[in-house]
Parts: C-alpha cells; structure tokens; sequence
C-alpha cells in the first residue's frame, strides 16, 4: 500500500532480491525475506518523505496551516511580519503606517521562525533541497536561457548561489524583487497567503482583485522582462 | 505581555516551512513554470489549499466552532476597493516573478540556507518601508 511519489522504476527499488537469495532455502530464509520486506517497506515509506512532495499533499497541508491559525484566534498573511519588522526597527517615530502595536503579532514572528526552523529540517533531513521535477519543456527553455541549474539544483544557482553574490547584477535583481515585493504587498494588503489562501477562501473579493493582479503583474514580468533578464546568464 | 501558546505557533510555522520546502512552492523554478501555464503543480497547491480553506471554513461557520480559547472564530473583511489590490497585487506580481518568492517561503529558504535570499528578505522590508511612507500619496 505504499507507494512513492515517483516512479518505482527509478528508485533503486529493481535491486529486490539481494545477496541474501542464496540462504533462500537456507535455514534464514524467512528471517532474511522478513528483512527484506521490512527493508523495501521502509524505502518506501522514507521516499514519501525525501521525493518531492505533490501538490495534493502540500495543498491540503497549507490549509491545515490556516485551519491552525484559525484555531489559535489567529488569521493566515506571511506578509504582515514585514511591517511589523519594520516597526520593531523604530519605523512607527517617524511613520504614521509603523507606529501600531506591534507586540500583538509577536505571534505572526514566531510562524516565521518556524518555517524557517521548517525550512533547515527539510533542507537537511528530508533531502528539501533536491531537483524539481520540472516541465521538460520549461527545464530545456531555462537551459537554453542560461539557468543552466533547472536540471540540478532546487534554486537557480545561477541567482542563489553564494558565489552569485560577487556579481552585481544578481545583486540588483534580488534587492529590485525584494523590494517589489514587500512594496507591492503592503499595497495590496496581503501576499499569497493572506490573499490567494486565506482571503479567496473567506470569499473576500478584494483578494480576487489582488490575486488578478499578482498574474497581471507575473505573467508581464515573466513573458516580457525575464527573457531579457536571463539573458544576462548566457555564457 | 507575553505571547499566548508559542511553541503551538511555532510548530505551525515548522510545519509550515517543511511543506512549502519539499513541494518546490519555495522554488524559483516553480514559480517561472507556474507563470509559464507548464505545470499544474503549483495551481493544485494553491487550489487544494484553497478548496480546503473554503471547506474548513463553511465547517466553522456551520458547526460555529471556537478558538483554543473559547472565542469565536472571526475573520474580518477586507476593505473595499479596487486600485489598491490591483496596483499593489500587480506590483507584487512583478517582484514575485523575478526575486521567484513571496514572503511565506523566503523564510523557509533562509532557514534552508539560501543566503542570498537575506538580500530579497531586507529588500522586501525596505520596499514595506518605503510603502509605509508614500501611502498617503497612493491612491486606495
């Protein structure tokens, strides 16, 4: 009953009957096939934990995330934390939008520990940091844009990669991103999460508005700039 | 005053943060294909979450189900408008495809060790900053 996300076939799984057959009619041989069931149960059981994860698993568990929220008397929005960063660093003396009581989202700070906490956990132990299993289309269309990394790596090491850091240009990029983002959410009031998640599902029509924004902004972006933008990594 | 039940929090951002990481949301490259319509991926993730979200919501209502303290469960509505979500939903938009995080897994990712990540973080405080204080300027 346990099955990998992936295809069994590249799993290593073939190798099924070990060096042990030989004691097949042997005296272990039940010991030694029990072992061997125990053994093929636990790669299976551990590949559901290091394959990458499908989207109807971490869909459901982002909800569960929410749900959780919910039940602590708290509501679901990542992007909130940055304002009140903002005021925590003495923002609120001089900016009306800062000086609020930042201590009641004390809370808000400690989720974001966690998925930090969450995110070595699963970088370190749950082999996180592994290839995406991307559309070939995509992985050969990056490629030939220069990411070479689409294949390899979890993150385009082409844009973070420490080593990345002594190009300028990458640096430009990430700090104009950022800053986007933080501008673009405040404004909008909410990110993914407060958004397309939790304001979608509470049927809020701003957060409709917002989420058709995020794909106006996104799909310019992606279809217009980043050709351009990449190009930069053509050797 | 000290925060109520921090550790449960704390392991709903842990747990949080291990999900976001191992289904690729955190992935830049996923989020380039997401914007590219090649994969159903990241619209199932969000879609799931959202599908569940409505489900757990209508239960909460129907069963009208309390916090872990006793209270009612209340979400507040958002503020009407147009320009706002628009503008600024679009201007996220745009940062999302490049700097390929929003807030939620950025933070995953600087646990995980994407260093430059702690650039697009502070950047992403600066351009909160920033909105902070032409905000009254912006139409709304």
């Amino acid at each position: 009953m346990f099955i990998s996300w992936k295809d069994k076939s590249a799993h290593g799984l073939s190798s099924y009957p070990l060096e042990s057959d030989k004691n097949y009619f042997g005296s272990g041989a039940l010991l030694s096939s029990l072992t061997q069931i125990v053994r093929t149960r636990t790669d299976e059981i551990m590949s559901l934990i290091t394959d990458p994860w499908p989207w109807y698993v971490a869909g459901p568990a982002i909800a569960i995330v929410l749900a959780g929220l919910l039940l602590g008397g708290k509501t679901f929005g990542m992007s909130s934390n940055m304002r009140t960063l903002c005021a925590i660093c003495g923002a609120g003396n001089n900016t009306e939008f800062f000086n609020f009581e930042w201590r009641k989202q004390i809370w808000n700070l400690i989720v974001i520990g966690g998925a930090m906490l969450g995110g070595l956990i699963a970088q370190n132990f749950m082999n996180g940091g592994e290839a995406v299993p991307l559309n070939p289309e995509i992985l050969s269309q990056l490629q030939a844009s220069g990411v070479e990394s689409a294949a390899t790596h979890y993150m385009p090491t082409e844009i973070f990669a420490s080593k990345s850091m002594e190009d300028p240009y990458v640096i430009m990029l990430l700090i104009l991103g950022g800053f986007l983002v933080g501008f673009g959410t405040r404004y909008a009031g909410g990110c993914t999460s407060g958004h397309a998640i939790s304001g979608l599902a509470n049927l809020q029509l701003p957060s409709l508005i917002a989420v058709i924004g995020f794909f106006i902004g996104g799909l310019f972006t992606t279809y217009f700039v980043l050709p351009t933008i990449l190009s930069h990594f053509i050797a | 005053m000290p925060v109520k039940r921090p550790l449960y929090f704390l392991l709903v951002g842990v747990f949080f943060g291990i999900v976001l990481l191992k289904s690729g949301a955190a992935s830049w490259f996923r989020i380039y294909e997401m914007f590219h319509f090649a994969s159903f991926h990241m619209f199932g993730i969000i879609g799931s979450a959202l599908a569940f979200g409505l489900l757990f919501n209508q239960l909460i209502k129907r069963f009208n189900v309390k916090d872990l303290d006793g209270n009612p469960i209340t979400q507040t509505d958002k503020n009407p408008g147009i320009a706002r979500y628009l503008i600024g939903g679009t201007v996220f938009g745009i940062g999302w495809a490049i700097a390929g995080a929003c807030p939620g897994p950025m933070f995953a990712l600087m646990g995980a060790g994407y260093w430059p990540v702690i650039l697009v973080f502070a950047s992403t405080m600066l351009g909160t900053y920033v909105y902070g204080v032409v905000r009254d300027r912006l139409p709304h």
